[in-house]
């Protein structure tokens, strides 16, 4: 792994692997859409079910990026290499944005299901509480202006977070739960039927392709940003 | 300078007039006495959200004096002092977390009980209540610290603090209430057992997180 942390190697590897990743999420939306709008109605939600195929994507997707998140930070603290913190600094926005998106499908699913655009059920507020912990990294990234410091800190601040979540999870579910159980990865299988699984599974996919093209894509703009900075101030210099 | 100096200056700093520690009971009063006004003064809905609105009101009145709690002593150079001193950063951070649960968290604790009586809190809650804010409220000064470290070098942190650091404080209002509720309800319930628990993990690891982001801050 730390062969390609080389910003150079790094460039060539990810400006190689992008076209491919984007078109496999373009070609598993495609097809995960097309089976989500063909799968029959459920017998018990009606049409509505649907929103479950762009919500759980949306949810799992939160949470993978602010364990990379987390796991970048620890690499920057422990490694002290720059390509660990833009990769964590440009993974928050990402995370914010599934979050959010996961928050907004929730509540439009909950609508017609509980009767309520937002009820005070376990696992919605704790995505309330991740939120607010992207929304508080990504503002001390931007109130820290030395860049080397402003890194330290939020990864000092991305571990404190990794440590709390399971707690701020946990303890939300013992405050109360409306929502249902766990019903795709248990013991005995999942409960839910085939046609809904295959579109869930192609849209998990294209998210997450979505998401490491646009990281790298992030990521790339990051150090190309870094590089016509250092290079205006080695001409500035010269002058 | 050792870690009972320490302790001891910031105890000073925080009791003498004008100091936090008034400044945050004041505010706690507060807060209270604005809930009724906000939902009305139906006793029976007052005794059964007295042990939130406490909860909240403790947690906010101890964030007002947090981002002072490394800023102060980095802006007049006495950090850098503490720094090159044998005092471990670690055992500093420990110290200013327990001056300042010293300040406020306890002092809130105690003021407590009066206040439930202004919102008719049955009597078998007042225990559960002020056991539940002297197990939680040293993790609000412990994880607060955290913050405090983080946004010392940023001029208007205070600003930003909440935000850090609220969201990691849900599970102790989330059991701290609990416990309050639960006695209300004459139920069984492990919450205080678990608010223990959690305020004796942000004890014992926030002074390593704290102390890292006074190094780094200090690095730079």
């Amino acid at each position: 792994m730390f062969r390609y942390a080389n910003p150079k190697r790094f460039m060539d590897l990810s400006g190689a692997l992008l076209p491919w990743i984007a078109s496999a999420s373009a070609l598993a939306f495609a097809a995960g859409l097309y089976l989500a709008l063909a799968a029959p109605p459920d017998y018990l939600q009606g049409d509505s079910v649907r929103i479950m195929f762009v919500h759980v994507p949306a949810a799992w997707l939160a949470m993978m990026i602010y364990g990379l998140m987390a796991l970048a930070s620890l690499l920057s603290l422990v490694n002290r290499h720059p390509l660990a913190d833009v990769a964590a600094k440009t993974a928050a926005p990402l995370g914010a944005l599934f979050t959010a998106l996961a928050l907004v499908t929730g509540s439009l699913w909950g609508r017609p299901m509980w009767g309520a655009w937002w009820v005070w059920d376990g696992r919605l507020t704790s995505f309330l509480l991740m939120l607010f912990l992207y929304l508080g990294y990504i503002a001390l990234w931007n109130a820290i202006e030395d860049e080397t410091r402003a890194a330290r800190a939020t990864a000092v601040l991305a571990l404190v977070g990794v440590v709390n979540l399971p707690i701020i999870e946990f303890s939300v579910d013992w405050w109360t739960t409306l929502h249902q159980g766990e019903s795709i990865f248990r013991k005995g299988g999942p409960t839910i039927s085939a046609v809904f699984l295959w579109p869930l599974f192609l849209l998990a996919i294209a998210y997450t392709a979505l998401f490491f093209a646009l990281w790298l894509v992030r990521i790339r703009t990051e150090i190309l940003n870094r590089r016509a900075r250092a290079m205006l101030m080695n001409s500035s210099e010269a002058a | 300078m050792s870690a009972t100096a320490l302790l001891v200056r910031d105890i000073r700093l925080a009791a003498r007039a004008g100091g936090s520690m008034v400044l945050a009971l004041a505010f706690f009063a507060a807060v209270a006495t604005l809930v009724p006004f906000g939902v009305g003064a139906d006793l029976a809905l007052l005794a059964r959200i007295a042990g939130g609105v406490l909860w909240v009101g403790a947690v906010l009145a101890s964030l007002i004096s947090l981002d002072r709690l490394f800023q102060a002593d980095f802006e007049d150079g006495s950090l850098d002092l503490i720094a090159l001193s044998p005092l471990s950063l670690e055992t500093t951070a420990a110290a200013k977390i327990a001056a300042h649960w010293l300040t406020t968290g306890l002092p809130l604790t105690a003021l407590s009980p009066l206040l439930a009586l202004l919102f008719n809190l049955p009597p078998p809650a007042y225990q559960p209540l002020v056991v539940s804010l002297l197990l939680g409220t040293p993790c609000i000064s412990a994880l607060g610290s955290v913050g405090a470290a983080l946004t010392m070098s940023v001029r208007r942190g205070g600003l930003i603090l909440p935000l850090l650091v609220l969201p990691l404080l849900a599970p102790a209002v989330i059991f701290g209430a609990g416990a309050v509720l639960a006695a209300l309800d004459g139920i069984a319930s492990g919450a205080l057992w678990l608010l223990a628990a959690f305020s004796l993990g942000a004890v014992l690891l926030s002074p390593f997180a704290a102390a890292a982001a006074v190094r780094l801050n200090l690095a730079g």
